[in-house]
């Protein structure tokens, strides 16, 4: 028989069996993991059928502590179910995952394991959320590869069914779940043969049926739960046989055998390492070099981690063996070694003490860990285990991968070791942008060659944690063999290198991965004769150096010529095959051609022309240039950071900037997760192919380019022109217009060249015209290199300009306001982002004295994801605090932050008062009772502190001493919660509520993309009726919630809903009324965001189309007003005046669905439209009513 | 008595002069037999429109493209929810209401270049439709491009499209042609079927508080048939191709007015969307009663009975009637005293 190969991703490959074997399935998006739930939702909209000829009914909960609720709850109906998940989202399973094991209720949940949040959070992988669930009664069954994947989660299916525990899948999050492999499939019929029948018929009987009621859930005492708890024996030791039976069954249709411990290698090894997920394939790759090389080594996979049988893993092991290495994937901190050695050294002391271990003696056992976060397990670090092995004192509790300067935990190993493997497989290199297509043309690659050829192929991709700009580098491996290479392509051993992105010759030293004799592929608008010139001399000497052939193409020229814009993807493929040799050229050109046609053709006949150009003219503008024999490049690679920073970013932020993160050793990293902040000035980036330039003549200074800079790279300042004699020639600044500033003073607009994203809304938003020059704007967009050493130094300048003072400016005046200094700048964002500038506001009104607790979401990424941080300070060193705890905890988070400061300016009040003789009467007077509510206020009290620390010194007290602990918090401290609307309005809203409902002084800040923005845009409860988005394929049938009104029911609390681009001047109001209510505010903030779809660009555009539309109403609910007799609620947006059609026509995540499903996009706009028009009669309606006290004290109903 | 309101248009047979226009009753099976249990003698498709079909391969180009290199999302728009081309949507609607109604099916091409449209109509052609509208709606606001080289446009694209298609052609016009019957006769001799008189432009509105312009839609209402009325007036009998009349039609007596100025069906848009199927029901209610107490016996009779052609006085379709209207005109005394 054929053997039929698939080319897909872990997670794909997980999801297929998971969906053909389940009847119901609850998920929520959680990196890695989400995208098997999206293919889950994606075939079931589709009405794939699973294995019963049903569509699986797919639901997606408000967290994964709900999708577990929902499985349990199904599971005990009877229904087949399963979930998908990782990290904290196994975290929150945990309380129901008991349940279910308890109860004895075969599920499958598969897990792309990842690190749990601990110093920092992490996407990475890592085994330590699957270790945090080995006590719950699940059983744990692991994958090490994409082909184990799809073989091992049907495994699990047909043995949960026998054995009726329940089990992890699991696979290592991004290594496995994310590297495409060709694989056998698994085929449907196989899956049936798999799959008993009768034992799905015995789960439905078992189902709580009101035909014949049974109760489960029972409360037990003292007198039965422990034995009630020892009844599941018996179902624990049958388990291992029944999994080793499925896989004995699996083979049997497939050829593939599987052991719960595979021991792979020589059979009389001495040595042998034990260890489960992706890392063994690399130790298996190793145990096969090394062993050829006479060595006697030997590895075992352990694949059934929970029920551990004991007495089946030492039964692998050869008796030969004198040392075995156990290496975790996960830290215990302060436990006696990791789970898994722990786990084997008691199989073997047990097995020898019993004399049923294979060996008579017990061999030397150590254990350490490696791969945290997906740090790399390479063959060389393999080898260095086995090494560590052969000593005489071997260290035990290790680390590898690592440099433990600190504990020295860390064994050494060598770099340059490589495998035969190694020279079996092509592999090559590509270095491009997230949004140049890089990425989708290497997998399409990996397809048409795994298509094509009886090659083995392997893909992994390293994204980038920032959103604009983001860097790719793609790794491809091809070759005669299975690949069993789960690392990087390292250096000197790629076949070939190419640089998609000119800017890249910069950054990276790209050319140290190429082999000797490789090619070397650049996109360059440089001519080929002067291509050369355009290297950095390392980069030059390491091409002589290693003979590559150098090839250039201008893909920016051939795409655009061929109408596909900035999409070079198309070319860069058709030159990897041309010059890459894996195919013949001829037939790769069909197959990308075929590729094209596949993907394009029912979309457009002139897409796939398009293509078909870009395809041809690519290998007539693909240049091999002549090698000099001299490297004679001008310059070499530039620093990545100024020499002027300061020192921790000098060896540690820059290390990591340079991509070289993996050389800091363990000393110079945070124990505690501390870092600086303001760090992110210091990472330019020069994303922006153009820049804004103030055209000081017809700008009118009226402040909302600054507000509205999603990056904080626009800025104003008013200073003293005699400041500005020194300044740069090109440096522009004028008078400043109107009253409110000091006479004769200058003011001037300022761009960050290297910060700019060239996202263009400066330039939207500025008002003020050229009458003469239609188009021309006070901004205009213009090209960046020529301008960006001039500008580089302006703006130095205007940083070195004090900052004009805060204390004389009206904070509630857009043009002064924005003169305040931002402490939010040049964050990863999304270009254009509809997210940040509400965070960059909050920063320039209160940063100097905020506290922020950050939800995790798309503003904990760009605001705390290393190498640098936008959150900063000024230049008295104050600045936004910044923490993120978790995703679903925030309110609560920023709560405790509250009642620390409340509780501590207590304390410091209390001791003021105590030292009321000491300090003196009138200090601690003005102390105690200071005004703290405007600028003004708030410095003198810091001034105040600053003169009580003084005579602090002086008082000879323990309560003195005590007083300087928690004297900081006699200043006022403005503490925020911020987050997306994922956690605001479905994870976070248990929390958030009861937060609402502390009449506690916290500002709470939704940032409403109406989607889960940061794991790809699935849909939240935000997310308004009709609007297309993950998880809501069809559209999203409800309304989405009314969390303003929601808010409101609490009477004391501030409410605010605001946009920007609709109404600056309410969003200035509505931040400086919530952060001066002393309570509870919330501030519901529209952000528009890619996931829609639509091009940033016109952000503001959107944002007034939803208000005019009346799908955004703006409003301010203001408890103060009260007291004074007034409506609290006040609309400050119109009636709606456009209609839902024309705000909905604007956007991709509508209108598509107009296309897709018609019919229920009308019936969906007809009800917005209708619920619109309510929404807003009904909150006019409340705006309305009159709230003055009649004379009687009662309140006057109008 | 039953009187006979059978009319020919297209050279179609059709029972009845009412048929609804392109609008969005087409898009649902439902609406559109509805329409044809009240009675309509054949449906006109929703268009086809050209900036729509070039947009959305726009879109799908954007949805296959949308990664950014962010670790955490690959995409933010479900791929797979992503539909199938517009001209695959229309094909697909044009074979279910084929399948469904017993009544003639015309489709409706909105564009203006000649790029993708012949192979379109004949695609249309090909998934069953009785006949073809070319809905002619382009605004000639290009100084440079003068009124002939629009005609030719149109003149081309109609010659291209009737060397591929042999079902009925109509073209749906805009009262904007300097030389109206000129242009019709250029039309039939390239080979139109019929035309259609006149396409309702949208026109943009300004917003004088957002200090916006803003796109309106404004229905038509009843009277607002009058310039269609008169060309087809001046047109019957000397042209020989099938004329519909379009826009403003609401009343039975709307209807009957254009049938006797020369038209051979009316078209329905907004009387429907605004009262419903049954507004057709009682438009055709309304011809049969007329009919029935006029001297004439069927539908065919009436057609064109009172064109300028026929016409006692044939200057009332053109100038001379302007002046004895205006002085007819009684000024509202109160508004200027």
């Amino acid at each position: 028989m054929k053997r039929r190969m698939i080319t897909l991703d872990g997670n794909e490959a997980a999801a297929r069996i998971a969906f053909l074997c389940n009847e119901v399935i609850a998920i929520y998006p959680i990196t890695p993991a989400s995208p098997m739930g999206e293919h889950a939702d994606a075939w079931s909209a589709q009405s794939q059928r699973n294995l019963w000829g049903s569509v699986p009914q797919i639901v997606e909960m408000q967290s994964e502590g709900g999708a577990a609720g929902a499985i349990h709850g199904a599971l005990q109906s009877g229904a087949l179910s399963t979930t998908f998940t990782a990290s904290q989202g196994l975290l929150l399973m945990l309380p129901n995952m008991y349940k279910i094991a308890g109860e004895l209720s075969p599920t499958v949940f598969h897990i792309a394991a990842r690190s749990l949040a601990a110093q920092a959070l992490s996407i990475f992988g890592d085994h330590s959320d699957v270790m945090a669930a080995r006590t719950t009664g699940f059983g744990i069954l692991f994958s090490n590869s994409v082909q184990e994947v799809m073989d091992m989660a049907l495994i699990a299916q047909a043995a949960t069914l026998q054995g009726r525990i329940p089990l992890l899948h699991v696979f290592d999050g991004f290594r496995t779940s994310h590297e495409i492999g060709k694989i056998e499939a698994v085929s449907d019929e196989t899956v049936r043969a798999m799959i008993d029948d009768g034992l799905v018929a015995a789960h439905r009987a078992r189902a709580l049926n009101p035909e014949h009621p049974v109760i489960r859930g029972t409360s037990q005492n003292p007198d039965v739960y422990f034995q009630a708890r020892e009844s599941v024996n018996p179902f624990y030791q049958a388990m291992p046989a029944i999994v080793q039976q499925c896989m004995d069954r699996f083979a049997e249709l497939t050829g593939r055998h599987y052991r719960l411990y595979d021991y792979y290698g020589v059979e009389d090894a001495d040595r042998v390492l034990i260890l489960m997920g992706s890392g063994a394939e690399t130790a298996q790759e190793t145990v096969d070099h090394l062993n050829a090389q006479g060595e006697k080594l030997g590895l075992l996979k352990v694949r059934l981690y929970r029920p551990f049988d004991a007495a089946t893993l030492i039964a692998a092991l050869p008796a030969t063996v004198s040392a075995v290495a156990v290496l975790d994937r996960t830290k215990e901190p302060g436990g006696d070694g990791e789970p898994l050695y722990k786990d084997v050294l008691s199989a073997l002391a047990q097995g020898v003490a019993s004399g049923e271990a294979p060996c008579s003696t017990l061999p030397r056992v150590i254990g350490g860990r490696y791969g945290l976060s997906s740090k790399e397990l390479t063959p060389g670090m393999v080898k260095a285990v086995f090494g560590e092995l052969k000593r005489d004192r071997p260290k035990n509790g290790f680390t590898i991968g690592i440099h433990d300067d600190l504990s020295h935990t860390s064994l050494p190993w060598d770099e340059t070791f490589r495998t035969d493997a190694s020279h079996k497989a092509v592999s090559a290199l590509f270095y491009g942008l997230g949004s140049d297509g890089t990425v989708s043309a290497n997998k399409n690659s990996i397809k048409i060659i795994g298509e094509c050829t009886d090659l083995h192929a392997q893909g992994y991709f390293v994204y980038d944690s920032k959103k604009s700009g983001a860097v790719t580098v793609s790794h491809l491996r091809f070759g005669p063999e299975p690949i069993r290479s789960t690392y990087l392509i390292s250096d000197d051993e790629a076949h070939f290198v190419a640089c998609h992105q000119s800017v890249f010759l910069e950054r990276y030293d790209m050319l140290d991965k190429a082999e000797v004799g490789g090619v070397f592929l650049l996109n360059t608008t440089a001519p080929p004769d002067k291509a050369w010139d355009t290297l950095p001399r390392k980069m030059q000497q390491q091409i002589i150096d290693k003979g590559l052939k150098f090839f250039v193409i201008d893909a920016y020229r051939v795409a655009d010529e061929s109408g596909m814009g900035q999409r070079i993807n198309t070319v860069m493929q058709t030159c990897f095959f041309a010059i890459s040799d894996i195919l013949p050229q001829g037939q790769a050109i069909d197959a990308i051609k075929q590729a094209v046609e596949k993907t394009y053709g029912k979309k457009g006949k002139q897409l796939v022309e398009m293509n078909f150009r870009a395809i041809d003219t690519s290998l007539a503008n693909l240049h091999q240039v002549t090698v000099p024999a001299v490297a004679d490049s001008a310059f070499e690679r530039p620093s990545v950071v100024p020499e002027n920073t300061p020192r921790f970013v000098q060896e540690v932020t820059a290390k990591i900037i340079a991509g070289r993160g993996d050389t800091l050793a363990v000393s110079q990293l945070p124990a505690d997760g501390t870092w600086p902040t303001g760090t992110s000035q210091w990472e330019k980036r020069n994303l922006a192919l153009e820049i804004p330039e103030w055209d000081e003549e017809l700008c009118i200074h009226c402040g909302k380019c600054p507000f509205v800079c999603p990056h904080g790279v626009i800025r104003s300042k008013v200073f003293d022109p005699t400041l500005a004699k020194k300044a740069p020639e090109t440096f522009k600044h004028v008078p400043v217009k109107g009253k409110e500033f000091p006479e004769g003073w200058h003011i001037s607009y300022q761009v960050s060249p290297e910060d700019c994203t060239g996202c263009t809304l400066c330039v939207d938003i500025c008002p003020a015209k050229d009458k003469q020059n239609p188009g021309r704007r006070a901004l205009n967009m213009v090209p960046q290199p020529p301008v960006r050493e001039q500008e580089r130094c302006n703006w130095e300048f205007f940083l070195s300009l004090p900052e004009f003072d805060r204390r004389k400016l009206r904070p509630n005046v857009i043009k002064e306001a924005m003169v305040t200094q931002p402490l939010f700048e040049f964050s990863g964002a999304c270009a254009g982002c509809g997210e940040t500038p509400y965070l960059k506001l909050a920063s320039q009104l209160f940063g100097d004295r905020m506290m922020v607790a950050n939800a995790t979401g798309c503003s904990s990424i760009y605001g705390g994801n290393l190498p640098t941080t936008p959150w900063a300070h000024n230049a008295e060193g104050r600045g936004p605090a910044w923490n993120n705890s978790l995703f679903e905890d925030n309110a609560e988070f920023g709560l405790g932050m509250r009642l620390a400061v409340d509780k501590q300016a207590e304390l410091a009040r209390e001791l003021l008062q105590k030292l009321r003789a000491e300090i003196g009467e009138e200090q601690v007077e003005a102390l105690l009772h200071a005004e703290q509510n405007s600028e003004p206020g708030i410095y003198d009290q810091r001034e105040r502190v600053a003169e009580l620390r003084k005579i602090l010194k002086g008082i000879d007290k323990p309560e003195a001493r005590q007083l300087e602990t928690v004297a900081d918090q006699l200043m006022k401290k403005s503490v925020w919660i911020i987050g997306g609307d994922g956690w605001a309005y479905d994870i976070g809203f248990g929390g958030l509520d009861h937060v609402l409902a502390s009449s506690r002084n916290v500002n709470i800040l939704v940032l409403d993309t109406e989607v889960y923005s940061n794991t790809g845009g699935q849909t939240s409860k935000a997310t308004p009726r009709g609007a297309v988005a993950k998880f809501s394929a069809g559209g999203k049938p409800t309304a989405k919630k009314d969390l303003a009104m929601i808010a409101m029911s609490y009477e004391n609390v501030y409410v605010a809903q605001v946009a920007y681009g609709a109404k600056d001047i309410q969003t200035l109001r509505a931040f400086l009324e919530a952060e001066s209510w002393d309570g509870p505010s919330i501030i519901i903030a529209y952000s528009p965001c890619i996931a829609w779809g639509n091009d940033l660009a016109h952000n503001h555009e959107m944002q007034d189309l939803a208000v005019r539309s009346g799908h955004w109403p703006l409003l301010r609910y203001d408890p103060r007003r009260l007291e004074l007799g007034e409506n609290p609620l006040q609309l400050d947006s119109k009636a709606p005046s456009i209609g839902y059609r024309d705000f909905v026509a604007n956007e991709t995540r509508f209108n598509m669905l107009w296309r897709s499903h018609p019919e229920s996009a009308e019936q969906f706009l007809h009800e917005s439209q209708e619920e619109a028009q309510a929404h807003f009669h009904h909150y006019e309606q409340l705006a309305a009513l009159s709230f003055q006290k009649s004379d009687t004290g009662e309140d006057k109903e109008k | 008595m039953t009187v006979d309101l059978r009319t020919r248009y297209l050279g179609l047979e059709l029972k009845n002069p009412l048929v609804p226009s392109a609008s969005p009753l087409s898009r649902s099976l439902d609406s559109a037999r509805a329409l044809e249990d009240a009675g309509a003698a054949a449906l006109v498709m929703y268009s086809l429109f050209e900036e729509e079909l070039r947009e959305q391969m726009q879109q799908a180009a954007f949805l296959e493209q949308q990664e950014v290199g962010y670790s955490e999302a690959e995409s933010f728009l479900p791929v797979h929810a992503e539909p199938g081309s517009g001209l695959d949507a229309y094909l697909e609607q044009l074979r279910r209401l084929k399948e469904t109604l017993s009544i003639p099916v015309i489709a409706s091409l909105n564009g203006v270049s000649l790029d993708g449209w012949v192979e379109n109509g004949k695609l249309l052609a090909e998934a069953g439709a009785d006949a073809l509208e070319l809905n002619a709606y382009y605004v000639a606001a290009d100084p440079s491009i003068s009124a002939g080289e629009i005609e030719q446009r149109y003149i081309t694209l109609l010659s291209e499209l009737r060397g591929v298609v042999s079902i009925p052609i109509t073209v749906k016009l805009s009262p904007f042609f300097s030389a109206l019957g000129h242009f019709v006769s250029q039309l039939e001799s390239a080979g139109a079927n019929g035309i259609s008189l006149f396409n309702r432009f949208y026109q943009p509105d300004i917003d004088i508080d957002s200090l916006r312009v803003a796109p309106t839609l404004h229905l038509s209402h009843p009277g607002d048939n009058l310039l269609a009325m008169r060309w087809l007036g001046l047109l019957s009998g000397r042209v020989s191709l099938s004329m519909a009349a379009t826009g403003g039609i609401h009343r039975a007596e709307d209807a009957i007015k254009m049938l006797l100025a020369g038209a051979d069906i009316t078209h329905l848009c907004s009387a429907l969307l605004l009262h419903g199927p049954k507004r057709l029901r009682e438009i055709l209610n309304g011809i049969s009663a007329w009919l029935e107490e006029s001297p004439y016996d069927s539908l065919e009779q009436i057609k064109g009975v009172l064109s300028q052609h026929h016409a006692k006085d044939p200057a009332d379709y053109e100038r001379a009637s302007y002046v004895r209207m205006l002085d007819s005109y009684k000024v509202n005394r109160t508004a200027w005293d």
